[in-house]
């Protein structure tokens, strides 16, 4: 099976550097800033593929790299080294398997737009709390290319139907929202153009335990529905556990195991995997 | 491999590196070896703590395997080994050729029974509804109250879960089943049909390795059996 998309060497580093960060940072090294000059190493040398329908598990802990990865992948940071590919995108992005972080931003804003889709843990990334749920949903479907507002109404409340908003509040802005569905309205957004690759950064961090749990049950259903290719990223392995079927864990910035998802929870190889599944409540 | 043979574990070995109590080793078991035509059944047999769910969790790939390797015969006619093969193949083996009924149910969270037996099916293409009427069916056969049919199995005492974990693994027959202890947690008359839902598998073409109690009405489902010695004491 060929990958949907592939990251080979991913690489950002913040500040200047000085030609032995790579050397002095890692899980080895136990941090992922260099002691000589002072950069940081927020993801190195990062490597993997997503197939088709699959859902792949991030975990670690805060400051590993996961979300950095996350952005690098939306566009939404410039990378410092490193490789990304993604086949559907192949034909925009001029065919003969592209380098898309060699495009212009004009290009990777329209992949993006087409594309993909993401979820933050904070609401307030990935909405515009003052607009209304459905103009939230409109105007992603806008920058994708859509221009009748018949339709565009009509795929929004289709949208807010699949992930269970009420469709009376679709015209309320989200600030009037609670976080649960703050993040369903994030979601229906992300899914509007149906997008071969989806992105979860945290989605159900610092949600109430119920509403987490409401959360992940429609992530579950939706994926069983629509098999989009989705990144999970996540601290906690309970969500990993629910959602995913591949896991990879890093570490000051670094890969350091991967595996079935199953696997890394009932085998860990890695002295910190090990930490962290035992660590479990 | 020749190729009636489904599946061949050649010197199979397992250790557990604890690395939270100074890399300390566990040996799960070693120099396991056996193979097992297509449409035969084995026994793992050996004293608690031999390793007999540790060599079936190898198999299932949920163990990463040490030493060894474990040869198997896909539908497709390839000869794969499950010890190295990358995780994209075995989540697809997994998911149309492979069951596992382990020891204890992990179920999901906030499923119905009925829906957690009827995703196998689903998963593969069985519209919903017919799904699940199978899957009703196939509950009332293993004698699980109509009532709870609908409710979470997280609820469920050990021998309704282990039903429940029975019938979502065998609900679309696959081709190489393991099984861990299945029928542990049920009365005589649930196990009974558990044997007869096997026998009937086992008819038509399902290859099984298991692992069961002495006595246990599986035995006369096998066909061959493997001894897992009692491991020394370690230092
Ligand atoms: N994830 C693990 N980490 C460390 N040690 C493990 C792990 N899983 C199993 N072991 C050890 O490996 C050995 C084999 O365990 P296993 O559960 O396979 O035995 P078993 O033969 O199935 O026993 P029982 O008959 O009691 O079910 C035991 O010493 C066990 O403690
Ligand atoms: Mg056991
Ligand atoms: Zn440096």
């Amino acid at each position: 099976m060929t990958p949907l998309l592939a990251v080979r060497g991913l690489t950002k580093r913040f500040g200047a550097g000085c030609g032995e960060c790579l050397d002095r940072t890692g899980a080895l090294r136990e941090t992922n800033r260099c002691p000589r000059c002072g950069a940081i190493l927020a993801c190195r040398e990062v490597s993997f593929d997503l197939y088709p329908g699959e859902v792949l598990g991030i975990v670690g802990e805060s400051g590993s790299g996961k979300s950095t990865v996350v952005r690098l992948l939306h566009f939404d940071l410039e990378p410092t080294a490193g490789e990304y590919r993604l086949a559907v995108a192949d034909a925009a992005a001029g065919g003969g398997g592209r380098n898309l972080f060699a495009l212009s931003p004009f290009q990777r804003r329209r992949i993006r737009n087409e594309h993909m889709g993401i979820v933050y843990q904070n609401p307030r990334l990935g909405l515009r709390l003052k607009v209304s749920a459905g103009g939230n949903i409109a105007e992603r479907l806008l920058m994708a290319g859509w221009r009748h507002v018949g339709r565009i109404r009509e795929r929004a409340s289709e949208l807010l139907r699949q992930t269970e908003v009420p469709l009376a509040r679709m015209d309320e802005p989200p600030r009037n929202f609670s976080g649960g569905m703050q993040q369903r309205v994030q979601i229906a957004k992300a899914l509007s153009t149906r997008p071969a690759v989806l992105l979860l950064d945290e989605v159900t961090t610092g949600l109430d335990v119920s509403v987490q749990a409401k959360v992940l049950d429609l992530l579950r259903s939706l994926q069983r529905e629509l098999g989009i290719a989705t990144l999970v990223v996540s601290h906690d392995l309970g969500v990993i556990r629910l959602l995913t079927s591949r896991t990879i864990v890093m570490r000051h910035g670094e890969i350091i195991e991967q595996g079935l998802s199953d696997q890394i929870l009932e085998d860990p190889q890695h002295p910190y995997t090990q930490l962290l599944v035992n660590s479990v409540l | 491999m020749s190729p009636d043979i489904l599946l061949r574990v050649e010197d199979l070995a397992k250790r557990f590196v604890c690395h939270m109590q100074g890399g300390k080793e566990i040996l799960g078991f070693e120099g396991v070896s056996f193979r097992l035509p297509a449409g035969a059944a084995l026994a793992l047999t050996g004293p608690s703590g031999a390793g007999k769910s540790s060599v079936l969790k190898c198999i299932y790939r949920s163990y990463l395997p040490g030493r060894g390797s474990i040869r198997y015969r896909t539908a497709d006619g390839g000869d794969i080994d499950l010890a190295r093969a990358s995780e994209t193949e075995v989540l697809r083996i997994r998911s149309r050729e492979m069951g596992y009924v382990t020891q204890f149910l992990h179920a999901l969270p906030r499923v119905p029974a009925v829906d957690v037996v009827a995703e196998p099916l689903t998963a593969a293409g069985t519209p919903p509804a017919e799904a699940r009427m199978r899957a009703q069916a196939l509950l009332e056969r293993l004698g699980i109250d109509r009532a709870l049919w609908d409710a979470y199995p997280a609820t469920f005492s050990g021998g309704e879960k282990q039903r429940v974990n029975f019938a979502r693994a065998v609900i679309r027959p696959p081709r190489l089943l393991l099984l861990d202890e299945p029928t542990a947690s049920l009365d005589p008359r649930a196990m009974e049909v558990v044997v007869a839902v096997l026998s009937e598998m086992k008819a038509r073409g399902t290859t099984m390795v298991a692992v069961f109690h002495e006595g246990s009405p599986l035995a006369s489902l096998m066909d061959d059996g493997c001894a897992l010695p009692a491991k020394e004491p370690q230092r």
